[in-house]
């Protein structure tokens, strides 16, 4: 390499868009920056601070309207195939091709890399073993799961070693096991081959194993530098409290949060509420807003710098932990609150010979906040689509309201508000349109339609002219949520709705939940973000479609063990981990 | 990147594009099956031929030269004629569909053959005016040949002189449509298959996300274009062996050009429809467009245009213009004139040259609109 | 009453989002309509068989005043042109082959000779059969001219007279019998997409799940699928008429109304096809080939370019499950013949069979099809 110590040299870096109604967008607003070789470097930031249109110039498949990209030593717009013969680029939705086998897939990739067939073999069998992917080469890619695809995808990007691997959130919709081993097959590169890596993420916690750290926001560079320098920022500022006995550590944290001139962030943890104060907050304002509770101090991790320099300047935003009108009056809340609103009973979805959801049974209450988690294709989307009535049961008994929704009259259904995994939007129609049209679907219209579109536009702050396909993640997300609440629904289905979403994104989103929980709305949930368990009541682990733990949080930390149960994360691991062990165990038993 | 990377990358895709149109069945239906299909319509179903016609014949007169002239209708297969009671029952049959003409001869027809100023009426129904005008023939060339009988036998005029046509049409001694509908219909296969099968190939992967993964690699444009026209080329040429085989064996068409020029013209064609079928799909990036655009640009014009059917020497000049612009009708001309008339190396050369323009030109705008760049 | 204003509304609401989705941008838009337009208007210049203008080459060897005189008769009708004059017979064959003349004229030496003579005197027409229907036409009006050349010549030999009238089309122009054919035709084939691709594109979009979670049922989906693309056929449909009745002037005979009746009927039958194919499939790509898939063999056995009757026996009765065939027939007859209800209701009886049968067989595959 001619210049040695650089990788990427970008100065003056400027993109716009045209926007909804011709408004431009500035994607890239003057980015310069420069990234060294051989280590890992990540790209954090909310959703639009440009973070994809500044990897895909990266790529040369993006012209900059301003500015210098040199890449590799070449200007990424001019010498665009010299680079892409040199690097590899793993986009946010890989393009694997759906009809093809995963060795299939590799293949292609291998093929046109030009990676020699005698050297490939070896590094198939490590791709494959490093993905868990071994047992299903010949299966379709479109037949894996979310993280199945994510790391065959990572597998296709890395069967040869590039000069630069490129990644665009590779860990979206991938559970924390297919995560872990995500991240391990890219630390063994950088390892093993002074891999030069760049990689943007929504997860402080693998923004916080990169050497260097590029905070964006609306395509700006806010800030630079490595982990720990970053985490100066938040020093002594972040603290962790304990609810008083018998009140949800969520009620907590919804409390310190709305006091955003107190409280930076909050967020619950382990029956607790970390959180972040204002450095200029008052003394005594603060000791009343914790009422007794006695904080005491934490060490400062990434994300809270994160938080901070966030918070800094979203304020134009308007506030970001939206609060949600209460309309306690519109929604009678049933007086015998202790009877569960579903029933799951032995539940069995078969697909040929293959059991997706295996004898799963369970309750949710009124007024409560279920989490259904669980690693990529253990059964969880396709438990949400029995309990919707998209999908016909093979055995077991299913009630959402008291009644089966396959079954169910049309009306049953207006009282369930559901959120797909993918987001599920008419793309080339505006937000306004959207609304209205599942506003029309759910039987609203004329005033009440129109009162209903007013709140939740000012409840999720959405732009009426926007273009929903246009929109980044975290706009689809509130936007669908939008679309889900509509109707004012009394059971809410919500798989993965915080998937590719920022840190601020999910308080926001979290923050509604809980106004709506309140009101005695049920929710039922799956997530991928661990902590984020910690805001419900219960929550059942899902794996291979039986359900291995079920209880609130807490019971299921502790049912993990001791040495696990710190935090979610590591316990759902634990619990998964330990569940498959004792299954390999069995099978091997049988074999014998 | 040395000439075996080309190779190795191009195999690799050629590949991929060969499983991805082998997994999805309709990809097969459409390929192949299609095309046996419209054979068979075409072999079997379609015939611009008028046979059998239902006509009826309403008598004013019953003498013996009146019912001479029924039975001149009787005499080709062309007319299947009808005794009409009455003109008000023929005419109520021929509204409500059954009846493709009457023919009404007067109450006094046997005295004017006598003076030689014999007439009859002949009513045609309009609704399907092709069938209109053979029947036409049809009647006419029955009535000229009665009238000769009829001088013949009363000796009344004289024997005549005057003009006389002989007709002789070449290539088609016997005028039979299907010999230039089966040419035609392998022009049509090609173009459709050609615009259906490959429409959607590039918008799907943009719709589906799966190009910008393959943009970040040493792949180039042009190797991505021409991986997915190898295994529809092949497709293409097996559905043209169908069809050389369909005309020659079952349809007993002439085909009097020599085979390796049919199959090299038809070669440059298949590109030229498959690579069409490419430009429009990354073009609009967009299957719904995409599959909209194929169908109005193939198989309408194919049919109407390209002198499939209509005469384009029939076209006012603008119309004509147009279809000259269209690959289809040059083909059309060439394959028509291989089939019927033989090889005609100016008109060969001339319609292969424009062939391999559209060809080559068409593969450098499909390549453009795969450059890799996600701006518009 | 008030549940039946609810479902209408619902019904709307769909049907609203369905046309914005068609019709929201302009490429979406001119798609859908400029091909119409321009369709018609191209195909009402191409769609004929009538002749008028044959190009013709001359081979005379009499160079005689009658020759002459036939001659300036055959070019006085202002549709034979003379492109080229030959000077020996071995030129025939290359003008023939290369499209310089669909036909030669030859004249022998001895053709005035003969016609004083009161002998049949042959004149030889040599046509390019390579499309025979152009040909035989061609070949037919030559010897119309021929014989009125005789018989104003006095060399006339009595025969019958054919005095021909034609009913609905007079002058038996061809562009009459296929233009409002394309009415029903040319705005089929889109419709037809359409509807195969909106459940398709749900589908592959993943917005079909929020449309099955939502309150409506399937019939309400149904019709709010249905009812855009029947809209969109119709106003295309009306695109056709408009050009021509009003560009080629080919006056409507029938009612308006009983037009519309037919094409709405008409087109519910093609949707239903298209919602058919559209819940069986799961892809686009699927859903659009098996589309054009069944598109071909219902225009060719509609009876658009040959007549249903001159097929096979086993293919009429095929064509009873193709909607164009009657749709075609309905329109033809209503413009044309001024045909009644009365007169086209057996068309009817097979239109609303096929939409009675499609239509619940798309709504109960909407719930039932399993991805």
């Amino acid at each position: 390499m001619s210049v040695g110590d650089v990788t990427v040299v970008a100065k003056g870096l400027r993109k716009v868009f045209a926007g909804p109604g011709g408004k431009p967008v500035r994607a890239l607003d003057g980015v310069s920056l420069s990234i060294r070789p051989g280590e890992l470097t990540a790209l954090v930031g909310p959703d639009g601070a440009g973070k994809t249109t500044l990897l895909r110039m990266l790529v040369g498949i993006l012209a900059p309207d301003e500015g210098e990209l040199q890449v590799l030593g070449m200007d990424a717009t001019r010498d665009a195939q010299r680079i892409q013969d040199r690097i590899s680029y793993m986009p946010q939705r890989f393009g694997l091709y759906e009809d093809l086998s995963v060795e299939e897939n590799l293949n292609l990739y291998a093929d046109l890399h030009g990676v020699d067939p005698q050297q490939r073999r070896q590094r198939f069998d490590r791709l494959l073993a490093m993905t868990d992917l071994a047992r299903f080469t010949h299966r379709p890619a479109g037949k894996l799961s979310g993280g199945m695809k994510q790391k065959l995808g990572l597998a296709c990007t890395l069967v040869r070693s590039p000069d630069l691997l490129v990644l665009d959130e590779p860990s979206v919709g991938v559970d924390p096991l297919s995560r872990r081993d995500l991240w391990k097959i890219v630390q063994q590169l950088v390892d093993d081959e002074q891999l030069s890596v760049i990689v943007s993420t929504a997860y402080m916690d693998e923004a916080e194993r990169c050497a260097q750290v590029f905070v964006m926001h609306q395509g700006k560079v806010l800030a630079e530098g490595t982990p720990s320098a970053l985490r100066e920022r938040a020093r002594g500022l972040t603290g962790i409290v304990s609810p008083p006995l018998d009140t949800p550590a969520r009620d907590l944290q919804a409390k310190l949060i709305d006091a955003s001139d107190l409280i930076i962030d909050a967020v619950p943890s382990g029956g607790n509420v970390r959180f972040i104060r204002q450095p200029e907050a008052d003394k005594t304002a603060l000791s009343k807003l914790f009422d007794g509770l006695s904080p005491t101090d934490r060490p400062e991790e990434l994300e809270d710098a994160f938080m901070m320099l966030l918070r800094q300047h979203h304020v134009e935003d308007a506030p970001p932990a939206a609060t949600p009108e209460v309309h306690q009056g519109q929604r009678e809340r049933a007086s015998n609150d202790d009877k569960p609103v579903i029933v799951v009973r032995d539940l069995v979805r078969k697909f040929g010979d293959f059991t997706a959801v295996a004898s799963t049974s369970f309750d949710v209450r009124r007024g409560e906040i279920f989490g259904l988690l669980g690693p990529n294709g253990a059964g969880k989307t396709t438990t949400f689509r029995m309990l919707c009535g998209l999908l016909p049961a093979s055995g077991g008994h299913l009630e959402v309201a008291g009644l089966d929704l396959r079954t169910a009259r049309a009306q049953a259904r207006g009282r369930v508000g559901y959120v797909s995994q993918k987001f599920a939007l008419y793309g080339n129609l505006s937000v306004q349109e959207n609304l209205q049209f599942f506003g029309g679907a759910y039987g609203l219209r004329g005033d009440a339609l129109r009162a209903r579109i007013r709140a939740v536009q000012t409840q999720f702050q959405l732009d009426a002219d926007a273009v929903s396909g246009d929109m980044p993640g975290g706009y689809k997300q509130r936007l669908a949520m939008a679309a889900g609440l509509l109707h004012e629904p009394d059971i809410l289905f919500l798989d993965e709705p915080t998937s590719g979403i920022d840190p601020l994104a999910r308080r926001s989103f979290w923050r509604t939940i809980t106004a709506l929980v309140k009101e005695g709305v049920t929710v039922v949930i799956t997530t991928h973000f661990m902590e984020e368990a910690e805001y419900c009541d219960r929550i059942a682990i899902q794996d291979a479609g039986r359900v291995l733990a079920l209880g609130t949080p807490k019971a299921v930390r502790e049912q993990a063990g001791a040495e696990h149960g710190v935090d979610m994360n590591s316990a759902f691991i634990a619990i998964v981990e330990q569940a498959r062990a004792k299954g390999h165990e069995a099978g091997a038993e049988k074999v014998a | 990147m040395s000439q075996s990377g080309f190779a190795q990358r191009m195999a690799a895709l050629i590949r991929k594009e060969v499983r991805q149109m082998v997994r999805d069945r309709s990809n097969l239906a459409v390929g192949l099956l299609l095309p046996i299909a419209l054979i068979l319509l075409f072999g079997y179903g379609l015939s611009l031929d008028v046979e059998h016609a239902p006509i009826a014949v309403v008598m004013g007169d019953t003498s013996p030269p009146a019912r001479d002239v029924y039975a001149a209708f009787q005499g080709t297969p062309y007319l299947d004629p009808h005794w009409a009671g009455s003109m008000q029952d023929a005419e109520r049959r021929m509204l409500a569909g059954d009846l493709d003409a009457i023919v009404r001869v007067p109450p006094n027809f046997s005295r004017r053959v006598a003076s030689g100023d014999a007439r009859v009426q002949l009513l045609l129904n309009g609704i399907d005016s092709t069938t209109a005008t053979s029947v036409e023939g049809y009647v006419s060339g029955a009535m000229a040949t009665q009238g000769l009988k009829m001088a013949d036998r009363t000796g009344s005029a004289p024997a005549g002189g005057g003009v006389v046509v002989q007709q002789r049409m070449w290539f088609n001694e016997a005028g039979i449509s299907t010999w230039y509908l089966v040419p035609g219909l392998l022009v049509l296969i090609m173009t459709l298959t050609g615009a259906f099968l490959t429409s959607l190939l590039i918008a799907r992967e943009w719709e589906r996300g799966t190009l910008e993964s393959l943009f970040v690699t040493p792949v180039r444009p042009l190797e991505l274009v021409l991986s997915k026209l190898v295994p529809y080329v092949v497709i293409g040429l097996i559905d043209l062996a169908m069809c050389l085989v369909a005309a020659r064996w079952m349809f007993e068409v002439p085909i009097r050009g020599s085979l390796i020029v049919i199959v090299i013209a038809s070669f440059l064609y298949l590109v030229v429809s498959l690579t069409m079928g490419l430009f429009i799909s990354g073009v609009t990036r967009n299957q719904f467009q995409a599959s909209q655009m194929a169908l109005l640009t193939s198989f309408m014009p194919a049919m109407m245009l390209s002198g499939f059917v209509f005469d384009l020497r029939n076209m006012p000049t603008v119309v004509r213009g147009i279809s000259e612009v269209l690959p289809a009708t040059h083909f059309m001309n060439l394959i028509k004139t291989l089939f019927l008339a033989g090889n005609n190396a100016s008109l060969v050369l001339r319609e292969c040259a424009i062939l391999a323009l559209y060809a080559v030109v068409l593969i450098f705008a499909a390549r453009r609109t795969l450059r890799k760049t996600l701006d518009r | 009453m008030a549940s039946f204003v609810a479902f209408l509304a619902q019904v709307m609401a769909l049907c609203r989002k369905e046309l914005l989705a068609l019709l929201k941008e302009p490429s979406s838009r001119a798609i859908l309509f400029v091909p119409a337009l321009m369709q018609s208007l191209l195909f009402g210049y191409a769609a004929t068989y009538d002749i008028n203008h044959v190009s013709y080459a001359v081979l005379d060897q009499s160079r005689g005043a009658a020759s002459t005189a036939l001659l300036t008769r055959l070019d006085g009708t202002g549709v034979f042109e003379r492109t080229r004059t030959l000077t020996s017979s071995r030129q025939i064959a290359q003008v023939i082959d290369d499209n310089d003349a669909l036909m030669v004229l030859s004249i022998p030496s001895d053709f005035e000779n003969k016609l004083s003579a009161g002998q049949p005197s042959p004149l030889q027409v040599i046509l390019d059969g390579r499309n025979s229907t152009t040909a035989g036409t061609a070949g037919a009006y030559i010897s119309s001219i021929v014989a009125s050349y005789n018989q104003s010549n006095g060399y006339a030999s009595g025969g019958i007279t054919v005095e021909r009238r034609a009913w609905f089309n007079p002058n038996l122009e061809a562009r009459w019998n296929i233009m409002p054919a394309l009415i029903a035709a040319l705005s089929m084939l889109q419709t037809l997409l359409i509807a195969a691709l909106s459940v398709a594109r749900e589908r592959e979009q993943g917005t079909f799940d929020q449309l099955l979670v939502t309150p409506m049922t399937p019939i309400q989906i149904l019709i709010g699928k249905a009812l855009p693309a029947i809209m969109v056929g119709l106003v295309q449909s009306t695109l056709i008429f408009l050009i021509i009745r009003f560009w080629f002037q080919i006056p409507l005979v029938g009612s308006v109304w009983l037009l519309y009746l037919g094409l709405f009927t008409f087109t519910g039958a093609s949707v239903g096809i298209g919602l058919s194919i559209s819940a069986l499939s799961l892809t686009m790509q699927q859903a659009m080939l098996y589309t054009f898939f069944l598109i071909m063999p219902l225009m060719l056995l509609s009876g658009l370019l040959t007549p249903v009757r001159n097929m096979p026996a086993a293919l009429q009765v095929a064509t009873y499950v193709n909607p164009l065939r009657f749709g075609m027939s309905i329109v033809r007859r209503v413009y044309l013949e001024g045909a009644g209800l009365s007169d086209v209701a057996t068309d009817f009886i097979p239109l609303l069979v096929i939409a009675a049968l499609t239509l619940p067989l798309a709504a109960w595959l909407f719930r039932h099809r399993l991805s």
